[in-house]
């Protein structure tokens, strides 16, 4: 039976000839990160593009561990903040000794820091994966979070420790105090560590990382030492994550406790998981949207976490692949050319499913704000809290909404099932 | 001349239960071993014992001369033996190519290199290329492992134990599962893939045992009754009594 002749996966094959499309896709990257506050000029967005370049970097370390190797970390800011915390020191120290190193080189110094910290808890992290590990890193989380309030000298306590850019000495010119310089400085290391992480998952550590992943009892009758592996991803997850925390340093000018705390290490894990593990760009668009969604929501409602749990929920539930799972669900289809059968049904389904969200938002702020607070204004239609007829159409949303959009998600489920036959016999789907 | 494996007196106990009780067993170098007996013998603790995947309570074992006994599954790989599962033990969501690789990479010394493009490496590739080619799998290179069918995961389980080189290849029950047709298929395969090797062998199948093995031994209850070529098992009543019964003939 293996013998029957198998339409050949031809798609999906790597040749050395798709180099080209891999630098391609760098290149680009790095074009829209230099053109990108071009555009978007205004100071605000340029803030929000600092904090996004540093999520993605963030994010990206964060999926060393559980997209690639398949550690769940609890505490992974502790890297990050200990980067940021060793940056700004030596920043200080830099700028007090009038040292001849420039800003650009800081957030290596909070990588080595988050790196040298895993060297020295990551033996015994990585000794064990999945529960084991989970735990002892909430512990680890933990416990440097309480120590850095009590361990005044190195961590200045609730204040933090400030440190000013500016002090130290400028580079063909630029002082990186203005915030477009900062942005450039965010902008070039996003696209080293992005780079580099990416050559991590090409080498055969990168891969032996996916085997452990995938079953480390198996990777010890091969020759390897799943817990060298484990530890060694730990380490350079550290480090990426310790640039990220220098990053932030410089662009803040301060490290806190609040760098280290647990929902520090929350907040990576839901943007990676969001963004969807399975894929190296998953992390990116789950920090994009996430820092995005933290920008925005906060000035919205005063329950924004409240939505990112809703969010969390729904995609753990019906996207378990994330946002990168969705999309590239869709690219045999797109190969096969039968993508166009499915978008009818998608259009049909997101009306209810728009309803249904649109109800969703309506009871939550309806509950947030019912004992006093402003109107609530959905697409532009204002509802009072305590008004019945506001419990009604929330009610008639929610309800109605999700009846029907059962019937069309079946719909598409259906088209879906069309669609994939024909792209299977066409050779793109396995 | 060492033997390829020597276990000396070992011993196996879980908690109060004795699983294997002075086991003594020598492969020699080239040989094709096969191991029998009744479930619940012990083979595939056996197995694990000699592979490094539990330790023995008491005794020695030896790979080519160097006591292995004690020594982690990694470190035993490293010495030269491989060893497949009963149970498909492969890296599901793999591709087929990537399966086989990670399985050549640290024979081919590059270890948990993370300086190297793993795409750049002439000799892995011409490795893993002729290793999907032997056991029939190159038009499936593409493909994740997880979705294979259950012959061609076999399959695949076989190619991964032979990728790095092992001068010593353990099968655990390779044909487990297998139609008539395909289980043909698969002892061509082991006996291609072995050619020069040592190889060890636990199975069922008797067809497989007596066509394929220079030596068997009988193992009921933890300890070897009984070891010889195909012919001496045959004939040995005490193996007749335990074990074979009207299977042989």
């Amino acid at each position: 039976m293996t013998n029957a002749p198998t339409p050949s996966l031809a798609a999906a094959k790597q040749e050395p000839g798709s180099a080209l499309g891999f630098y391609g896709v760098w290149l680009l990257a790095a074009i829209a990160l230099i053109v990108l506050p071009l555009i978007f000029s205004s100071g605000g967005s340029l803030t929000s593009f600092c904090l996004i370049g540093i999520a993605i970097i963030f994010a990206l370390s964060y999926n060393i561990l559980l997209g690639q190797t398949g550690l769940l970390s609890f505490g992974h800011a502790v890297q990050y903040g200990l980067g940021g915390f060793l940056a700004v020191h030596v920043m200080n120290a830099v700028a007090s000794h009038n040292w001849p190193i420039p800003l650009p080189v800081i957030p290596l110094v909070g990588g080595i820091g988050g790196m040298a910290f895993a060297l020295l808890v990551g033996w015994v992290m990585t000794k064990r994966a999945g529960t084991v590990f989970a735990m002892i890193s909430l512990g680890i989380g933990e416990l440097v979070a309480s120590s850095s309030l009590i361990l005044r000298s190195v961590f200045g306590g609730e204040s933090g420790i400030t440190t000013d850019r500016t002090s130290l000495m400028p580079m063909f010119g630029w002082t990186f105090g203005p915030q477009i310089q900062v942005y450039y400085l965010i902008a070039f290391w996003v696209l080293v560590s992005a780079i580099a992480m990416y050559a991590l998952t090409r080498t055969p550590l990168g891969r032996i990382c996916n085997a452990v992943r995938d079953n480390p009892e198996r990777v010890e009758f091969i020759g390897y030492d799943p817990h060298v592996v484990r530890y060694l991803a730990y380490m350079f997850a550290g480090f990426f994550a310790g640039i990220a925390g220098g990053l932030t340093a410089i662009n803040f000018e301060i490290a806190n406790s609040a760098y280290l705390g647990a929902t520090q290490s929350g907040l990576v894990l839901f943007s990676a998981f969001i963004g969807g593990t399975a894929y190296f760009f998953g992390p990116i668009l789950g920090a994009i949207l996430v820092t995005y969604l933290q920008l925005g929501l906060t000035s919205v409602t005063s329950v924004w976490q409240l939505y990112f749990g809703v969010i969390f929920i729904g995609i753990v539930m019906f996207a378990p692949g994330g946002i990168a799972g969705i999309l590239m669900k869709h690219r045999p289809l797109i190969r096969a050319g039968t993508l166009g059968t499915v978008i009818p049904s998608y259009l049909v389904a997101a009306i209810p499913t728009l309803a249904f969200a649109l109800g969703i938002i309506l009871t939550i702020e309806t509950v947030a704000r019912f004992s006093g607070g402003d109107v609530i204004n959905l697409l532009g239609i204002p509802f009072v809290a305590t008004a019945p007829t506001t419990w009604a159409a929330a009610a008639v949303l929610v309800v109605g909404g999700f009846l029907v959009a059962r019937i069309t998600w079946r719909r598409v489920a259906e088209a879906w099932d069309r669609a994939a036959t024909v792209a299977r016999d066409r050779g793109y789907l396995a | 001349m060492t033997a390829a494996i020597q276990v000396n007196a070992v011993e196996k106990s879980f908690g109060n239960v004795q699983i294997i009780r002075d086991l003594n067993l020598n492969v020699a170098k080239g040989e094709r071993h096969a191991i029998i007996g009744p479930n619940g013998a012990g083979k595939s603790t056996t197995f694990n014992l000699i592979s490094g995947h539990i330790k023995p309570t008491s005794g020695e074992i030896r790979l080519n001369g160097e006591v292995t006994s004690g020594l982690r599954p990694f470190e035993i790989n490293r010495r030269g033996l491989s060893r497949s599962f009963q149970v498909t033990n492969v890296f599901a969501r793999m591709t087929v190519w990537e399966n086989v690789r990670c399985a050549v990479l640290w024979a081919t010394g590059h270890r948990y290199a993370f300086w190297k493009n793993v795409d750049n490496l002439p000799e892995v590739r011409q490795r893993t290329a002729q290793i999907l080619d032997d056991i029939h799998l190159s038009h499936r290179r593409d493909v994740p492992a997880g979705l294979l069918t259950y012959a061609e995961q076999r399959e695949l389980e076989i190619g991964i134990t032979i990728a790095g080189g092992a001068s010593v290849i353990m099968l655990d029950e390779p044909t487990a599962g297998m139609s008539h047709a395909e289980t043909e298929r698969a002892v061509a395969l082991i006996r291609r893939l072995t050619e020069g090797r040592t190889l060890v062998i636990v199975e069922h199948d008797m067809s497989v045992v007596f066509g394929l093995a220079d030596r068997i031994s009988v193992l009921v209850y933890g300890h070897i009754i009984a070891s010889g070529t195909p012919e001496e098992i045959r004939g040995n009543p005490k193996v007749k009594e335990a074990y074979l019964g009207e299977e042989v003939d």
